[in-house]
């Protein structure tokens, strides 16, 4: 019994470190364009995150958390000995932090959940054995990752697109834009809370029928696109500043949906990336608890929370300079095309969230950007950092794999 | 840590672009104080007025060779690169035209005929309203680029260089017109003085053209 001690508290470390270097690091992609466009102060943006981070964590991100507990690890072939789940999962998560400490020291661009997920296959196939890995699983994931960016990169297209034909190339763009954006937060608030009616509200206990939770979304999203054109109607246009810039105003328009679109990535966000750092957890921890290695049992709530903390702790104490730092530099994602990039994103990743599909945010957010600048609408993108975006992307998983495996034999060697 | 999401914008060249093009106007501006100075026979002031021309020249052409290197191959634009460099190349010529009419009014210290003063000057003028016309345009690039280069934008822009090409055209007129108002007079001139003075004609014309080109290159990039 004591040794159960340490593992949980082992689990518990990692996992609050790892969600705090997810807080420290990727949450400032889902913000930094409202910030870089002004449509959002650093202290909004701070405050923005950490609710919908968390709600996100806790709403929406038992499904992915699932995934990466039981989903990728055959759990019925370790019955017989779960102590290897319990050092293989704690590998997992160390393997997982140092890839990403290396990585971030030379400047990779990795993704949290593709270490995870490589160092997790990693402890199992050889840790345990080629067949403790549920590999039709891992296919459906190495899959999403290529059809998430794909996904976010086409919706952006189309709405950008959408932007420019109803919106941009009229020769009375501000009025346009009042009365076409509305429409476009009643479009990214409706998806966003449908997947999480759908699929999250049963982890707090309530569950709603399909028609309810149709009219519900709906419902949400017409007050929170009512509250927006409010604001919108007030937006005077500046007409000295219009010298300057002619969609000056416009700009400002889509400004408001970027406040609600920033919810959204900080949501989805959070759904999709918790699980990377308590997935392996509660695995560890349901097993120290029962000392039996359960299939069944369902993520709890309170570790969820845990998980939805600790990014916000990472948040408030380093994600704010980093929101900063790519806030300045991403300027040409101003609020008409960041907020087709943004609702292409988050509505992808809130999507995989509900089928439990842990993909890489950032990945899905950069397909995304993708799309709108092939709707010509980005001034500048350089292919060499998408190609080393591709690279990293597939040395990512041997890396993670060989770093758990080390750590796996680790523990085994040294832990009770 | 490097982050991925704001390494993979490439330098946007819109306002630098739009930079250039507002030094190569200031640059070419000058050439009427410059003048109105050298007319009036006050060489001290013509020169302060062409080592400021000089001045904005180079930054110019610093400028020039910094969109260059922050334009590499690898970057996906809207528009093709060629497009813009090509763009960037014309309008750096305005300011070298301003630079070389300078460069021979000062170093011969060259006297405008008093008979054709006023319409040389009037010339000069129309020239830099060519420049200034140009720089109007290039100023829209910004809104182009966010609009797709379609729709209102671009008809607003071609309207802009349509004016550029009346512009353009009014200066070739007054062009021939100066060249015949000089051909009367030149007998009573220097000869040397008088084949320099047709240059100084020819060069100052040419600020228009460049102007005019400018327009021409922004034509292409709206024919994407």
């Amino acid at each position: 019994m004591e040794a159960h001690y340490i593992y949980i508290s082992l689990a518990a470390v990692f996992g609050l470190f790892m969600a705090w270097g997810i807080g420290a690091n990727d949450v400032a992609n889902a913000m930094a364009a409202s910030v870089g466009s002004k449509a959002l102060t650093i202290k909004q943006a701070i405050i923005i995150a950490a609710i919908f981070e968390f709600l996100g964590a806790v709403l929406a991100g038992g499904e992915v958390t699932s995934t990466i507990r039981k989903g990728i690890v055959d759990t019925d072939l370790m019955s017989g000995d779960p102590k290897l789940l319990i050092y293989g999962m704690l590998a997992a998560l160390v393997a997982a932090g140092t890839w990403l400490l290396i990585a971030s020291k030379n400047g990779w661009p990795v993704s949290t959940t593709h270490s995870i997920v490589g160092a997790t296959v990693g402890f199992a196939a050889v840790g345990i054995g080629i067949n403790a890995v549920q590999w039709s699983t891992v296919g459906e994931i190495v899959m999403s990752w290529v059809i998430s960016p794909v996904t976010a990169g086409f919706i952006a297209y189309f709405l950008y697109q959408s932007v420019q034909w109803l919106i941009l190339r009229h020769e009375d763009p501000v009025a346009r834009a009042r009365r076409y954006v509305p429409f476009y937060i009643f479009l990214a608030a409706f998806t966003i809370t449908l997947v999480t009616i759908l699929k999250g509200l049963k982890h707090v206990g309530i569950d709603l029928s399909m028609m309810d939770s149709y009219s519900l979304a709906f419902l949400l999203a017409i007050i929170i696109a009512t509250i927006g054109a409010f604001f919108i109607q007030r937006i005077e246009p500046d007409k000295k500043a219009e010298k300057k810039a002619a969609f000056h105003t416009v700009e400002r328009i889509f400004g408001v949906l970027m406040i609600v679109t920033a919810c959204a990535m900080a949501f989805a966000h959070g759904s999709n990336d918790v699980a990377n750092a308590i997935g392996p957890v509660s695995a560890v921890i349901s097993v120290a608890q029962t000392g039996i290695v359960s299939a069944k049992s369902t993520v709890s709530i309170w570790i969820l929370i845990l998980g939805g903390v600790g990014i916000v702790i990472g948040l408030a104490t380093y994600g704010r300079h980093v929101i900063a730092t790519v806030g300045t530099k991403i300027t040409q994602l101003t609020p008409s095309r960041g907020f087709a990039a943004e609702v292409a994103a988050s509505t992808t990743i809130v999507i995989a969230s509900g089928t439990g599909m842990p993909i890489s945010t950032t990945h899905t957010l950069i397909g995304a950007v993708l799309g709108v600048g092939l709707a010509r609408g980005i001034d500048a993108i350089d292919l060499r950092v998408v190609s080393r975006v591709l690279v990293s992307w597939i040395v990512t998983i041997p890396a993670g794999a060989v770093l758990a495996i080390f750590f796996f034999f680790l523990f085994r060697a040294v832990l009770p | 840590m490097a982050n991925v999401l704001a390494n993979i914008f490439g330098s946007s060249p819109v306002k630098p672009l739009k930079k250039h093009i507002n030094i190569v106007y200031r640059c070419a501006k000058q050439l009427h104080e410059f003048f109105i100075a050298s007319i009036d026979g006050d060489w001290d002031k013509a020169t302060k007025f062409r080592d400021e021309i000089g001045k904005l020249e180079h930054s110019a052409d610093d400028l020039k060779k910094q969109i260059r290197l922050s334009l590499p191959k690898s970057l996906f634009m809207p528009v093709p690169r060629e497009d813009l460099l090509e763009l960037l190349l014309v309008q750096d010529k305005i300011a070298n035209r301003t630079k070389d009419v300078s460069g021979i009014v000062i170093g011969r210290k060259l006297q405008i005929p008093p008979p054709i003063a006023d319409q040389f000057l009037e010339f000069v003028d129309r020239n830099i309203d060519a420049a200034k016309q140009a720089r109007t345009s290039v100023r829209e690039l910004d809104e182009l680029f966010t609009a797709g280069f379609r729709g209102a934008e671009v008809d607003l822009v071609a309207g802009l260089i349509e004016e550029l090409d009346q512009i353009e055209t009014d200066t070739d007129d007054k062009q021939a017109a100066l060249r015949g108002a000089l051909f009367e007079i030149e007998k009573s001139l220097d000869p040397i003085d008088a084949i320099f003075m047709y240059q100084v004609i020819e060069l100052t014309g040419e600020i228009a053209d460049m102007a005019e080109r400018v327009g021409r290159r922004l034509e292409l990039l709206l024919s994407h």
